[in-house]
């Protein structure tokens, strides 16, 4: 019982992490109808650019208030990324735009390819590690086998997740912006004959992608404390995962798939094996669309004759 | 006039990609994180490779705005169809020249000089062309876009390594044994996936490639996990083996051992699979499967309303593909004597599909042409050991490999994205035979 | 005037409906199209003619209903009901469609269709559309493809004939001389002919065609019905075609069918047809019978 509290503590934390990167991909799928191969990187870089920030402001600045650094480096990070993500959708996408289907797909592969290697030649290939942070614990049942504990990282995990896609939610959901977005999910012609800006709506799709990227980034290597420049790949495949699970278009789908696929994942290392947890996941992702193509939310689709 | 302003403005945007590139730059290039002696992060300020950044990018996008403005209204480019004669001529010249190559160099630049150029050069780029032809069965004639190809690769090079270590089979029976596993595990796949489309089958197949990567690296007692198969028997020439013993090749044959005629052998061995993997696409075009594979990438509904089962035309090409990598994963395994999962990352099956696209969708010379520029042009980036020069000592060419790679990749989408060639020929014709532009072609949905 | 749709039936329909989520598109449609007969299927948009095409050639799984194909002689209905009783797709040549994946009626109950907005192969040539579209006989002279592999020379026989029919169909819509260009080059009403020659080389028992006149010019159309006529007396394939054009309709048709939201409202002759005040009222949605009959004339 205790390691089943646990593992689930554990799970949605990871989950919440996932959830937000699945966002990206899930957001720019259900806009240009394309699998941002490269966002996985996005949020490695994203993890570097918020190790660095936290560098910089602890050791030039000298903040010492952990919870102000925190704020600091996630502001920053956030701001930096997206500007990464809309250069990048510049450059390497929007040429591509209406050509060949696959093109943006290898465009989008290579540039994967391309950050992976960037971080590792500018910051060198070796595992980053921080001190740990935030260490202190909240016993939620003592006296058991072992105690469960509740990490305060783990709170302002859930708790910084919970609170950015409410406003992510009230974004898309209520402003102009959102509606802009949504109308060119549905139609980007007919959308663009009624004035909407069709190019920037999908730039700012990618930018909004990459700050929720960048706020996992954040919160992943303050959780693990170690940062590396292949640490993109898995996670943005898992992420990846979850918004296919959770249904592809679907926002509130790519949390619940992002949570689903963590609990899997923790649930399965602790009680099978570790080794095996990728391939419970990638197992999870085939499954998915061979029986359940649209997905837990997503909307099923009717061949067009 | 007209010049004045379009270079202010040229100049202007020039200033804001630089201002861009200088945002992207800042922490990620302008502060390097070093470790000191008490193994803490310390950061390292550079403020000058941010600027170096910031300049490239204005002199680069200055240089592509103006010379842009030269030709915007250049016509385009007719597809250019070779004077008959040399469409006849030139693939004969072109087997020819590469059966020559080896012999060439090895009497050029003797068994020392030559080892390079026929081995990093000749086996590694045959290696991918062959790989490249195999996928382009998938991708470029079937139009179905495979992610995980390199598992066909794997379980090739691991039915080898595994039959001649845990059997003592020779590479003769194993190899078509492999193209045989890999085609049999093409069918496993393919079954319950080739109904879905689009992206969703290249996410499903690349979820299988790490599943196979992920059992070989865990299932230890299967495939000894990440530390991989050694000692797997060397290739012999139908049973002559390269060493310098009594009974070897070179004694058999009354030359002086050299360790370059393994080299050589392998060279002509991999061009012959890598001949066959060519010859029998192109007949396969000719035929009803092939054409109904074609046909299948235009358009799968109209495929149906003739009565083609696609289900089984999709099988085919997925398996048929699969086979060609499962020969060419005995030949690396043959090749290399070791194996582990590190050969068979999602990278290599990128790299591969990298090749079939760029090459141009379903052109055996574009592919074979994609594959020299991609694969050569890595293996040329590792010689460039005179830019140390400049640089300085602790430059590693090597390093800038893959991060050029995954580039050149984005650059050339964005100028060619059908590819080198993008016209196709007609498998049939009535009177003359032409081409079919690129615009045409389309590209399939699964 | 004979009624070939009820004394020699090719396909009966019984009680088809289809439903999408909770739209109900085709509701509970029974007719009859006669072996020999050209058959319009008519309607408002929206009606529901599609999506029965869809049906029966299996593209849709139909969620109610019978649709039993007798590709040679006439069936008894003792036949259809036993063929029904039993877990069987087929006896002899009586065939139930609902049961069959869209391509093996295509194969071998022989339905043929064109598409609304056509679907040809359009980055392969003229001549390999109508090459492709004889997949089954070649496959077979070919020993599935394995054979061909090695130069089998029946293969080389059965593609000869393969390109003299395709050669045959080229003559017949016009474009034997743009044999090798790319389908896709084609200027539209051609792209309609070819879509036609290449279902015709499945040597089809039944052409659906959806719209087949839809965008052709007045001339294009003309030869169009030409086209069609020349099919059914020289090939005797029945034709069952969904139109807007009332002029083809009138002129080629020998029963029409009416259709309106996913209802049967009215199936006879063109006479019958033109006349009845259902057909008009559904066709303006008004009592303006007037301006109906000038529609429908």
């Amino acid at each position: 019982m205790e390691n089943f509290l646990q593992q689930l503590i554990n799970g949605v934390t990871l989950g919440a992490i996932y959830g937000l990167i699945a966002i990206g991909y899930t957001m720019v799928f259900g806009i240009i109808g394309m699998v941002n191969f490269a966002h996985g990187d996005v949020f490695m870089l994203s993890a570097f650019i918020a190790l660095i920030i936290f560098l910089a402001i602890t050791q030039f600045f000298g903040v010492t208030s952990l919870g102000l650094a925190f704020l600091i480096v996630l502001i920053c990070a956030m701001a930096l990324t997206a500007l990464w993500n809309w250069a990048i959708e510049r450059v390497a996408y929007r040429p591509l735009r209406g050509s060949f289907r696959l093109a943006p797909l290898i465009s989008a592969i290579g540039m994967s390819i391309f950050l992976a290697n960037f971080v590792q030649v500018v910051q060198g290939p070796r595992n980053k590690p921080l001190p740990p942070m935030f260490t202190d614990v909240i016993h939620v049942t003592s006296g058991g086998e072992f105690d469960v504990t509740l990490s305060y990282k783990q709170i302002l995990i859930v708790g910084v997740t919970g609170v950015l896609l409410l406003a992510f939610w009230f974004l898309v959901q209520k402003t102009a912006l959102g509606r802009a977005q949504r109308a060119c999910e549905q139609d980007r012609t007919m959308a663009a004959l009624l004035g909407v800006n069709v190019d920037s709506t999908i730039s700012l799709t990618f930018v909004i992608g990459a700050a929720l990227a960048a706020v996992a980034g954040t919160l992943y290597m303050m959780y693990y404390g170690v940062v590396n420049f292949s640490d993109g790949f898995t996670p943005g495949v898992k992420a990846f995962t979850a918004a296919v699970l959770g249904g592809i278009g679907s926002l509130p789908g790519a949390v619940i798939g992002g949570l689903l696929i963590g609990l899997i994942e923790t649930f399965w290392s602790a009680y099978f094996s570790s080794d095996y947890k990728d391939v419970a996941a990638f197992s999870i992702l085939a499954i998915t669309l061979i029986f359940m193509p649209s997905g837990l939310l997503g909307r099923p689709e009717v061949e067009k004759v | 006039m007209r010049a004045q302003t379009s270079i202010l403005s040229a100049l202007r945007e020039s200033a804001f990609a630089s201002l861009v590139a200088a945002g992207l730059a800042f922490p990620i290039l302008a502060l390097g994180t070093e470790m000191d002696q008490s193994n803490r992060l310390v950061l390292e300020q550079r403020w000058s490779w941010m600027l170096i950044a910031a300049g490239l990018v204005f002199v680069g996008r200055f240089l592509v705005l103006i010379l842009a403005q030269g030709r915007v209204a250049a016509a385009p480019v007719p597809a250019r169809i070779w004077p008959p004669f040399v469409a006849r001529v030139l693939p004969s010249a072109g087997v020819v020249a590469l059966f020559l190559f080896p012999l060439v160099m090895l009497f050029w630049l003797g068994p020392q000089g030559s080892l390079k150029w026929i081995n990093n050069y000749g086996v590694q780029i045959l290696i991918y062309v062959m790989l490249g032809w195999g996928l382009n069965i998938v991708v470029g004639l079937a139009g179905l876009l495979d992610l995980g190809y390199v598992a066909f690769y794997a379980v090739g090079a691991y039915s080898y390594a595994l039959l001649s270590t845990q059997f003592g089979l020779s590479f003769w029976i194993c190899l078509p044994l492999a193209g045989l596993f890999a085609a049999a595990w093409g069918a496993m796949l393919g079954f319950p996936v080739l109904r879905l489309r689009g992206d969703y089958l290249a996410i499903v197949t690349l979820a299988f490639g790490e599943i196979v990567s992920a059992v070989l690296t865990n299932w230890t007692d299967f495939s000894n996990g990440k530390a991989g198969i050694m000692s797997i028997p060397r290739v012999t020439f139908f049973g002559l083996p390269f060493t310098a013993s009594e009974n070897g090749f070179a004694a058999t044959f009354g030359l002086e051992f050299q360790a370059i005629h393994r080299t050589i052998f392998l060279f002509y061995l991999i061009l012959v699979l890598a001949l066959i993997t060519h010859v029998v696409t192109l007949r396969l075009r000719r035929l009803p499967v092939g054409r109904a594979w074609e046909a299948l990438r235009e358009d799968e509904i109209a495929c149906r309303s003739l009565g083609i089962n696609t289900v089984n035309t999709k099988l085919t090409a997925f398996a048929l593909g699969a086979m060609f990598a499962g020969f060419a994963g005995s030949f690396f395994a043959v090749r290399q004597g070791f194996v582990n999962p590190d050969s068979f990352t999602f990278m290599e099956s990128a790299t591969i599909l990298a090749i079939v696209v760029l090459g141009g969708m379903g052109s055996q010379l574009g592919v074979a042409l994609a594959a020299v520029v991609m694969v050569g042009g890595t293996e040329v980036l590792r010689e460039l050991t005179f830019l140390k020069e400049i640089f300085g000592s602790s430059f590693d060419p090597s390093l800038y490999r893959m991060l050029l790679f995954g580039l050149a990749m984005v650059l050339m989408m964005i100028w060619r994205p059908r590819g080198l060639i993008s016209s196709r020929e007609p498998s049939v014709f009535l009177a003359q035979r032409k081409n079919v532009s690129g615009t045409h072609v389309q590209e399939g949905h699964g | 005037m004979t009624r070939r749709w009820l004394d020699a039936p090719l396909l009966t329909i019984e009680h088809l409906t289809m439903r999408f989520g909770g739209l109900t598109a085709v509701n509970d449609v029974s007719f009859t199209v006669g072996r020999g007969d050209i058959t319009a299927l008519i309607g408002p948009n929206g009606a529901g003619k599609t999506t029965l095409f869809n049906c029966i050639t299996g593209f849709y799984k139909p969620a109610q209903g019978r649709l039993a194909l007798a590709r040679k002689g006439g069936a008894l209905a003792r036949d259809v009901e036993a063929l029904t009783q039993s877990a069987r797709r087929h006896a002899g040549d009586l065939y139930l469609l609902e049961r069959m994946p869209d391509f093996e009626i295509a194969r071998d109950a022989r339905i043929a269709r064109t598409f609304q907005n056509i679907r040809l192969f359009s980055g392969m040539t003229v001549l390999e559309n109508l090459i492709v579209a004889q997949h089954n006989t070649l496959m077979r002279a070919s020993g599935l493809s394995l054979l061909g592999l090695i130069g089998w020379p029946r293969f080389r026989a059965a593609e000869e004939q393969a390109i003299d029919k395709a050669r045959f169909w080229l003559d017949k819509i016009g474009l034997l001389d743009r044999a090798d260009d790319p389908a896709g080059a084609l200027p539209y009403g051609a792209q309609r002919h070819l879509e036609i020659a290449r279902a015709m080389c499945t040597e089809p028992v039944l052409l659906c065609l959806d719209e087949p006149a839809a965008g052709l010019n007045p001339r294009e159309s003309a030869e169009l019905n030409d086209l069609l006529l020349s099919i059914r007396a020289e090939l005797g394939t029945s034709i069952l075609l969904i139109e807007h054009d009332m002029s083809v309709v009138m002129k080629i048709s020998d029963h029409v069918i009416v259709l309106d939201y996913g209802k049967l409202i009215a199936d006879g002759t063109p006479e019958e047809i033109r006349n009845d005040p259902r057909v008009i009222a559904a066709y303006l949605g008004v009592e303006d019978t007037e301006e109906a009959v000038q529609v429908l004339a």
